[in-house]
């Protein structure tokens, strides 16, 4: 990602830090050619498990999370920099309006301004009771979700895709907020199949919900 | 041999009729250790139905089942996966204290969140997907 490598450049004699983290469940080698693009000095990290959707309760990419000098969570996980102006695009020409464009950036830009302000003077970290209120709560349907896709993704890995398969399609029916679990369950061996006409379904299925929602900054 | 997937780690175990296997490896594999008041980790102890104990095996699905988490296995039975328990996940949150991990980074070199202590860190998930 060239803008956090900005942010960073620009950030990181004030003591910060960006890790990013490639939730990659078909194996690292899929993220191999954005990170070495990327050529980036802070963390790229690989995540074949999705082991952090599991520790911090994740349904989708890009979320965040800002940790403080104290390794405390001051702003819960939320979206990052993306918005929903791409339900709107054109699907014949894949574009967007100049405004919708437009709209896009300046959320993006938004959301950076933010990191540089938490950055240069703790604006936007929130007090503990308000970071837990924003908390997403892990259900017994979630956490079974979590280990159905652990086996899934382990199946899969080892020669037995058909299975594998089947505790995806569980873990996603178990836990249908997650958009990383539906879209790894789908058939993902030819990239773009999980942003085909099933997601595009799925996405206007959700109505007036956000697909990404908006950071509450 | 048996794989039992824990979310951090991947243990091969001698295990029969489920998961019952020794004590030493259910230490192994949970992190929980038998002792005469149940499995028990730093201060807690959770207390094991009769049921779950034989000479020198304890039963692991049954005591994951009590700590409220989930036992999911392979259709073989040769795979199995010990979930977080919701409430775990939820406790540690809460607490606000950021959930410590180690993963690779592409050239397979382990990073731990908890050595950038002292700085301000953005943590943000993506995919090529």
């Amino acid at each position: 990602m060239p803008v956090w490598q900005t942010l960073y450049d620009e950030l990181k004699d004030k003591g910060f830090m960006v890790v990013a983290v490639a939730e990659e469940s078909r194996g690292a080698e899929h993220a191999r050619p954005w990170i070495d693009q990327a050529k980036s000095s802070y963390w790229q990290l690989v995540d074949t498990d999705h082991r952090l959707s599991d520790l911090y309760n994740l349904v989708n990419v890009p979320q965040a999370i800002w940790i403080d000098e104290q390794g405390r969570i001051v702003r819960p996980p939320e979206t990052a920099g993306s918005t929903d102006h791409f339900r709107r695009m054109d699907l014949k020409t894949r574009t967007m309006s100049p405004e919708d464009q437009a709209e896009r950036l300046a959320a993006r830009q938004g959301y950076l301004d933010a990191i540089r302000a938490w950055v240069t003077t703790g604006a936007h970290a929130l007090p503990p009771a308000s970071v837990r209120a924003n908390l997403p709560k892990v259900t017994p349907e979630i956490a079974e979700a979590h280990a159905r896709f652990r086996l899934g993704v382990w199946l899969r890995a080892h020669g037995r895709a058909a299975e594998g398969d089947l505790q995806m399609t569980e873990a996603s029916r178990l836990h249908p907020d997650s958009w990383s679990m539906w879209r790894q369950a789908a058939d993902l061996d030819e990239v773009g199949k999980a942003s085909g006409p099933e997601f595009w379904k799925r996405v206007q299925a959700l109505g007036d919900r956000p697909y990404y929602p908006p950071p509450k900054l | 041999m048996t794989v039992v997937l824990t979310p951090a780690a991947e243990h091969q175990v001698a295990v029969h009729d489920g998961l019952w296997m020794s004590p030493a490896d259910a230490e192994r594999v949970t992190g929980w250790t038998l002792k005469p008041e149940g499995m028990c980790r730093a201060d807690l102890c959770v207390p094991l139905p009769a049921s779950a104990l034989r000479v020198n095996e304890v039963d692991v699905v049954a005591f994951w089942a009590k700590l409220g988490g989930p036992v999911i296995a392979s259709e073989q039975r040769d795979v199995w996966a010990l979930g977080a328990p919701a409430g775990e996940r939820n406790a540690a949150l809460e607490g606000l204290q950021a959930p410590d991990f180690t993963l690779p980074d592409i050239d397979g070199v382990p990073r731990r969140l908890s050595e950038l202590r002292g700085k301000k860190v953005f943590l943000a998930t993506w995919a090529s997907w």
